[in-house]
């Protein structure tokens, strides 16, 4: 994904004048050939991530549309009030785009993850999230992220499924229980719903989160799986099956800091995010 | 240099009506000169042109004591003088913190200390990457809030690229350790100057175009 976002935005910002890409030394490199093209659109200002978010808040103000980039730790909880304050308290956006996700960078460390991005931008007015669950997927949700001046964060992983879908896609509808598997969810659900019988939608926009797909489709139990915080989206669950009666499992990432490294597929088993934690966590939850 | 008459006691008579603002009233009252000379003398901006995307741009990153800020506003029609009434009230347009949604003129939204200067230096590379390369970027910060880091991410990098940004800090001694070796050596890289801050015309030499990153410390 990291690399069809280097491609994506090279293009992006060949084909149109107003883009601009804001870096953080965090993938720099990658932007050389960019940065000699069009070196008044490109700029990387060093490790400075208040500073990132700040010229890309100035770059807006201007009229230009600023593409922002780093780990997410960095990106989001590092700036977070700069995201705050200096996108959403001055009515401008920009695109941010995030590698690690929540423990992509298992060996790094927890200074490198954040399973607390979404949660954050939670907390503020008009954030679009896009969590691709495959590389395919992130070219449009780039583009389509660039034509407009709205705020987007766009969250990529190294974890991936094995084919692109479109958000919203129903991928089995096989019983009343609904499985929403966000982005690179998709897979492990997939896996460990194979032997049950429930519907599962694909979700890669879960901000905002469609309140009628969910609507459509429940009718008494849903279980939402998410790459990051357990229970980030609960609140919008809650929100739109507000009047009818519903059962509700919200899966994803722990708060409790995992301190060991090995790779994102150790982390996403003890977070029970792999398909044999997630079928004992939805088949326990359907059973009871 | 303009030999128009600063009708300053205007200026105070307006600045005089700001209410609400006893608080951070020395603070206020510090940047009165510099603000008068930047809107009288040198930008490039009226009520008319606010939306202009060539006009020259202000941000006030010190949103504390916005009481100057606003009465030079008014004497230069940005601000109805009525407004002046009722800083602070529900129906006010003018907090204790401006708000560039709320006033026209008003470039950035300010309060919390430290965001102005990295966002001064975006601007300069918007509107230069936009070609409008006879626009001016200032930004005008407290010597206090010079204590927040992010400051210093933005003097780092702006000396490092070479704009031409002009920084502006009121130094009313009022950093809580104070700034030993003076403010101008925090801005490695930038031409800098230390102005009487209550002194117009020096204000306005040092607030000529450069072609690099410019500081001006003002003494208040």
């Amino acid at each position: 994904m990291r690399d069809v976002f280097y491609d994506t935005t090279t293009a992006l910002l060949d084909e149109d004048p107003r883009t601009a890409l804001v870096v953080a030394d965090i993938s720099a490199s990658a932007f050389d050939d960019a940065h000699r093209r069009h070196p008044d659109r490109v700029f990387n200002v060093g490790i400075r991530e208040q500073l990132m978010a700040g010229v890309a808040g100035g770059l807006a103000l201007t009229g230009m549309r600023p593409i922002l980039h780093s780990y997410a730790p960095f990106l989001i909880d590092r700036a977070y009030e700069q995201i705050k304050l200096d996108f959403g308290h001055q009515d401008t956006g920009a695109v941010l785009v995030s590698i690690g996700a929540s423990y992509d960078a298992a060996a790094e460390g927890y200074t490198h993850q954040s399973p607390g991005d979404v949660a954050l931008l939670d907390t503020l007015d008009g954030w679009t999230v896009h969590v691709p669950g495959h590389r395919d997927e992130v070219p449009e949700l780039l583009r389509s992220a660039a034509r407009t001046d709205e705020r987007v964060y766009v969250r990529l992983s190294v974890q991936e499924n094995s084919r692109s879908h479109r958000n919203g896609s129903v991928l089995r509808r096989d019983g009343s229980p609904v499985v929403v598997a966000v982005g690179p969810m998709l897979d492990p659900v997939l896996a460990a719903t194979r032997e049950m019988a429930v519907t599962v939608l694909y979700v890669n926009t879960p901000r905002p989160l469609d309140p009628a797909a969910l609507r459509e489709l429940v009718t008494g139990e849903i279980v939402l799986v998410e790459p990051y915080a357990a229970g980030t989206s609960a609140h919008l669950v809650s929100e739109a099956l507000r009047d009818r009666p519903h059962r509700s499992l919200h899966l994803g990432a722990g708060r409790a800091e995992v301190r060991r490294y090995g790779t994102w597929r150790d982390h996403a088993r003890v977070h029970g995010l792999d398909a044999a934690g997630l079928q004992r966590s939805i088949a326990d939850f359907l059973s009871a | 240099m303009t030999a128009v008459t600063t009708p300053r006691h205007s200026v105070r008579e307006l600045l005089s009506r700001v209410t609400g603002d006893a608080k951070h009233a020395p603070s206020a009252h510090s940047t009165l000169d510099v603000l008068w000379v930047l809107y009288d003398r040198v930008l490039r901006v009226t009520p008319e042109t606010v939306d202009e995307p060539d006009r020259d741009r202000f941000l006030l990153s010190k949103g504390h004591g916005p009481a100057a800020y606003y009465a030079v506003l008014a004497a230069k029609g940005f601000i109805p003088p009525d407004r002046l009434d009722d800083m602070g009230g529900w129906d006010s347009p003018l907090g204790h913190h401006p708000d560039r949604m709320l006033i026209p003129g008003v470039e950035i939204g300010t309060g919390s200390l430290g965001h102005g200067l990295g966002l001064a230096v975006g601007v300069a590379l918007g509107l230069r990457a936009q070609g409008f390369t006879g626009s001016r970027t200032f930004v005008l910060l407290g010597d206090a809030e010079l204590d927040e880091g992010s400051n210093h991410e933005a003097i780092a990098y702006a000396a490092a690229i070479r704009l031409p940004i002009t920084a502006i800090v009121i130094d009313n001694r009022s950093s809580t350790h104070g700034w030993p070796g003076g403010i101008p050596v925090r801005f490695p890289g930038w031409d800098a100057s230390v102005v009487n801050g209550r002194d117009h015309d020096e204000i306005e030499k040092a607030l000529s175009p450069a072609a690099g990153p410019t500081l001006v410390v003002a003494e208040v």
